[in-house]
């Protein structure tokens, strides 16, 4: 594949699409399939027919378009309308309207505006494609600029050059650490010639995080993409992707992506008449939250239980069957194209001075507008909680937010100011994360949240070193006394010191940053666990009184 | 799965194990092995397959892991009780999973697993007495924009009260 090549098959598919008048996408991705979309398709398509509009009409299932709570979500591109939540009866208005340039809107559709701040406070580069492409063809892809990076860098570029340029760019991994990606890329090529691997961390674990998810589903070329330019600069033959089994939409584009791909000599051997080959292979969760550490990753790609050994040898030198292996997550392999394809210094004008580019958020909870979002770094939480997010419904008041899931803290009103970047959430006690952002209000019992996430990192503790298995059982019994009201303030206290015992001994990620969000609640609403132990009872309501504990044993 | 294996079947795999039955599911765990040179680390693919096939891990189907890839039982019971996803026993006729992801959970998942609890007597990870019912929790559907959210035999439901759900399970039982 020449880069000629490439531009004949992305015109062909152009002239195609332009054929029709008018452009109907119909989001598909889970998010709205859920809430039927593939049967709002169905009918579009059948309407279509019916009408004998076949030649003037093109109903396309393409990936998210973020506003996931209004879906199933359809889009008249060329109209630049949007619809929401619409049904299969009443999506068969859009295509009859078109028809005779009657209102579709007084067929019981609901219009949803555009150019409010959930869409326009937006911007693009992961998501560029998604809500726009039809994940299952390659073509659509190349049409939208798709493979010009990869073709590009095997032909024209030499591996350190390609390096460079990620490295000039300042991105940085976004599985939530936050690690330069381009210093990780010449550590794997600095290994020397030897058998390699490139690996795509899609297991995205986080409760409330689907960001990966939306990625892979939406538009997984970008990432087989990036992924082989990945393997190209580092010098590595093999990669895997690494994704769950809960996802089987993402799976099942996943492989139709790589197999376009592998036709079209896109991947597999001698990419482009190069020396240069890639393969790459689906390999599935299998629901261990642990997996996300790269090291039981590792392990769970070699068949084995997902536990992480110590660090070092990192996996950079030695990896998956003890090879030099890359591993960088969906979103930050999902960067690599534009990159390449704009150049370092494009890239590196958005965002803030250390953390650069944008940043996919799932934006969840107790907010107006819930759904996916890409915003630039350096946002502050009150743009995207109060203008991109709506706000709070039915009038409630903010109490907090949530990033970084099970890792991450809680962050309260008073840093609402404070600008999304890796360092900045750090510094207030929060993570990154890979970009779950669940909001609460009053209504949520911050010590209970401090629970739920304390059960979470106990279940999905592996077991192997012992502060995190058996700290984060005597952390989760001490917050079932609290929220039961039956605990003491020498609880609390011996609360805070097993957070520090636990963060300071655990091997991995998982049991160092479990902690966190019992740190950062007892920081920010240290007055909501007094007033569980002090007898005044559960101030946002949610925990039981020692009254109505003890009524349910009697009940038992 | 208590039939001996036919004899044509064990022409078929020379220098694999035995089949535990003639079931034809057997050929396609049997196929998943096989596309990874029956190497151990294709332990985690091949009890995808078997799930896939049989709904469950039971103790026949480790033992067939264990003897076609070649590796201790003990490593195939390790890595079938170390992921969440595995299951060793079968589910009920209908399933309903509920979400208990973080949106989920402050939207409310636990008072639908509390009205189930009430009507049907059971906890997650059980089933009904009379086989019909298992209720399930998973980590996060990701459909963080439906909150809260369950699956109920692979239809999604979003945006649930307590009723709706009772109501939903109550149809998918008994239409």
């Amino acid at each position: 594949m020449t880069i000629e090549e490439l531009h004949k098959i992305a015109l062909a598919e152009r002239d195609a699409q332009k054929k029709f008048q008018h452009h109907v996408c119909v989001c598909i991705a889970a998010g709205c399939l859920s809430s039927g979309a593939d049967l709002v398709r169905d009918a579009l398509k059948m309407e279509v027919v019916e009408s004998g509009m076949q030649n003037e009409v093109l109903v396309k299932g393409v990936g998210c378009m973020g506003l996931c709570s209004a879906g199933p979500l359809v889009t008249v591109e060329t109209e630049d309308r949007m619809f929401s939540s619409v049904t299969p009866e009443s999506a068969p208005e859009i295509i009859r309207s078109m028809d005779t340039g009657g209102d579709p809107l007084a067929g019981g559709l609901h219009h949803c505006p555009t150019n409010v701040p959930f869409f326009e406070r937006q911007k693009k580069i992961v998501l560029e494609n998604s809500g726009q492409i039809d994940p299952e063809r390659i073509e659509d892809y190349i049409a939208h600029d798709g493979y010009l990076a990869l073709v590009t860098a095997i032909t024209e570029m030499s591996p350190l050059e390609v390096i460079e340029q990620v490295k000039r760019s300042g991105l940085r991994g976004r599985g939530g650490a936050g690690y330069p990606t381009g210093l990780k890329w010449s550590t794997v090529a600095k290994t020397g010639e030897q058998e390699k691997y490139v690996i795509c961390n899609a297991d995205e674990g986080d409760p409330g995080a689907f960001m990966d998810r939306a990625v892979l589903e939406s538009d997984p070329h970008r990432v087989l993409e990036g992924m082989a330019i990945a393997a190209y600069a580092v010098g590595a033959q093999r990669g895997y992707i690494y994704v769950r089994a809960e996802y089987p939409l993402a799976v099942k584009h996943l492989k139709t992506a790589i197999k376009q791909a592998e036709r079209l000599g896109l991947l597999g051997n001698s990419i482009s008449g190069t020396r240069f080959s890639f393969h790459v292979d689906i390999r599935l969760g299998a629901g261990a939250f642990v997996c996300g550490e790269e090291t039981a990753l590792i392990a769970s790609i070699e068949g084995k239980r997902g536990t992480p050994r110590p660090r070092p040898p990192f996996p950079a030198e030695s990896g998956l069957w003890e090879c030099p292996t890359l591993i960088n997550n969906v979103e930050t392999f999902a960067n690599i194209a534009p990159i390449v394809r704009n150049g370092a210094e494009w890239f590196a004008a958005i965002g803030t001075e250390k953390s650069k580019g944008t940043k996919v958020f799932a934006l969840a909870g107790r907010v107006e507008n819930t759904g996916l979002i890409e915003v630039p770094m350096g946002i502050t939480l009150r743009e995207i909680i109060f203008r991109i997010g709506g706000g709070i419904p039915d009038g409630k008041q903010y109490k907090a937010v949530q990033t970084g899931g099970p890792s991450g803290g809680c962050i309260p009103a008073e840093h609402l100011d404070s600008p999304v970047d890796y360092e900045s959430l750090a510094r207030i006690g929060s993570i990154m994360g890979s970009g779950g952002m669940i909001v609460m209000d009053e209504t949520s019992c911050m010590v209970d949240v401090a629970k739920y996430f304390m059960e979470f990192c106990m279940s999905e503790s592996c077991g192997k070193c012992i502060p995190c298995r058996a700290g984060t059982q005597q952390m989760h019994g001490i917050l079932e006394k609290i929220t039961a009201g039956v605990a003491t303030p020498a609880d609390v206290a011996l609360l805070e010191e097993l957070c520090e015992l636990v963060r300071n001994t655990s091997l991995c990620g998982l049991g160092q940053s479990a902690p966190n969000p019992v740190v950062t609640t007892l920081k920010y609403f240290r007055k909501e666990y007094d007033a569980h132990v002090t007898g005044e009872g559960c101030p946002a309501g949610t925990c039981k009184t020692p009254e109505e504990v003890k009524g349910a044993e009697v009940n038992v | 799965m208590t039939n001996a294996p036919d004899k044509n079947d064990m022409q078929t795999f020379v220098g694999a194990p035995q089949l535990p039955s003639d079931d034809k599911r057997w050929k396609i765990v049997e196929a998943t092995a096989r596309r990874h040179g029956r190497e151990p680390h294709a332990l985690i693919e091949t009890l995808h397959t078997v799930q896939e096939c049989f709904g469950y891990l039971d103790e026949n189907a480790l033992r067939f892991v264990a003897s076609v890839l070649r590796v201790p039982l003990s490593r195939v019971y390790g890595a079938a009780t170390f992921y969440h996803f595995f299951t060793l026993k079968p589910n009920g006729r209908h399933t309903c999973v509920v979400c208990t992801g973080t949106a989920c959970y402050i939207k409310g998942a636990p008072q639908l697993l509390k009205a189930i609890e009430r009507r049907y007597a059971i906890k997650p990870g059980e089933t009904t007495p009379d086989g019909e019912l298992s209720v399930l929790t998973a980590r996060c559907l990701g459909s963080c924009g439906l909150a809260p959210a369950a699956v109920l035999d692979s239809t999604v439901l979003g945006k649930l009260a307590p009723e709706d759900i009772l109501a939903r399970i109550q149809k998918g039982i008994h239409p």
